[in-house]
């Protein structure tokens, strides 16, 4: 087969993979909303639940003997500090969208941004 | 070429995978999880050419292993492997059809590794929801693969056998 015709194949790939990547943002963003809450899962199962709206640090404790230090502050949760190796997830940008996670895989902890009434709020 | 020959080239291109891995691992986060260019996939398209299927797996497999004992942690070396496994598959696949370049091949294997990864992501951590991050890694996985599939063809253009 030709380089040329190569090429072309290369293209109509990279064409189709982009189209798919496309649809998926507007997927995405059709459903995207501001999240209430957050949550908290170790090894799948929910462990806690807190506002989003509300300032703290939270020392979570992962698998494994591991821990990681949450930041909650404005609408938007964020880790800062972990006990593990790789610290991956310290890395990740502040999470305030419905559906975003950030994940430490060595301690199995996901913290997922939910959406719904916080679970503390105070209604006068 | 001769057993010897080859087990040496081979043990070499691992070394560069690692090295590379290591060069990329300097490179800071860009805040969402497995968004990466994959340098290391530059030696494994140049294995995966110069010898085959096989000895590409090997390269990328040993790499792998090696590169999470040494910097990181068991936990990530899963993910890592089934991203690196989904991408051997595919760029084993299309290099067999004959129908792409380097270019198309590596970007077809950046895809299925984030793809790979994050279904690894969503099994350890027993939930699907990690979709969220997969348009960021299919574009991702798009863009690192241009860039590693078009170094790759050079090299396997230039350097001679």
């Amino acid at each position: 087969m030709s380089s040329g015709k190569r090429m072309r194949a290369d293209l109509i790939l990279i064409g189709a993979l982009l189209l798919i990547a496309g649809a998926l943002f507007l997927i995405r963003g059709a459903v995207r909303k501001t999240g209430g809450s957050v949550a908290v899962y170790r090894d799948g199962e929910c462990i806690a639940v807190y506002s989003l709206q509300e300032e703290r640090y939270l020392l979570l404790e992962g698998a494994n003997g591991g821990s990681n230090l949450l930041r909650i502050s404005n609408g938007a949760a964020d880790m800062i500090d972990a006990d593990c190796p790789d610290r991956t997830c310290v890395g990740m940008h502040p999470i305030r969208q419905v559906g975003e996670t950030i994940v430490c895989l060595p301690h199995r902890l996901e913290i997922r941004v939910e959406g719904g009434a916080p679970p503390e709020v105070d209604v006068p | 070429m001769s057993r010897t020959r080859k087990t040496i080239l081979l043990a070499m291109l691992t070394a560069v995978a690692m090295i590379l891995s290591y060069v990329e691992s300097l490179f800071p986060s860009v805040g969402v999880p497995g968004v990466k260019i994959g340098l290391a996939n530059i030696a494994v398209i140049f294995t995966l050419y110069r010898f085959g299927w096989k000895e590409a797996g090997a390269v990328s497999l040993v790499r792998v292993v090696l590169v999470s004992l040494l910097f990181s942690s068991v936990g990530a070396m899963l993910y890592s492997l089934s991203g690196a496994v989904m991408s051997l598959l595919v760029m084993g696949l299309l290099r067999k059809t004959q129908r792409f370049s380097e270019a198309g091949v590596s970007v077809a294997g950046g895809v299925a590794h984030n793809i790979g990864q994050i279904l690894a992501a969503s099994f350890i951590l027993e939930t699907a929801r990690l979709t969220y991050y997969l348009p960021v890694l299919v574009l991702s996985g798009i863009a690192g693969g241009i860039a590693v599939g078009l170094v790759s063809a050079v090299l396997v253009k230039r350097i001679p056998e």
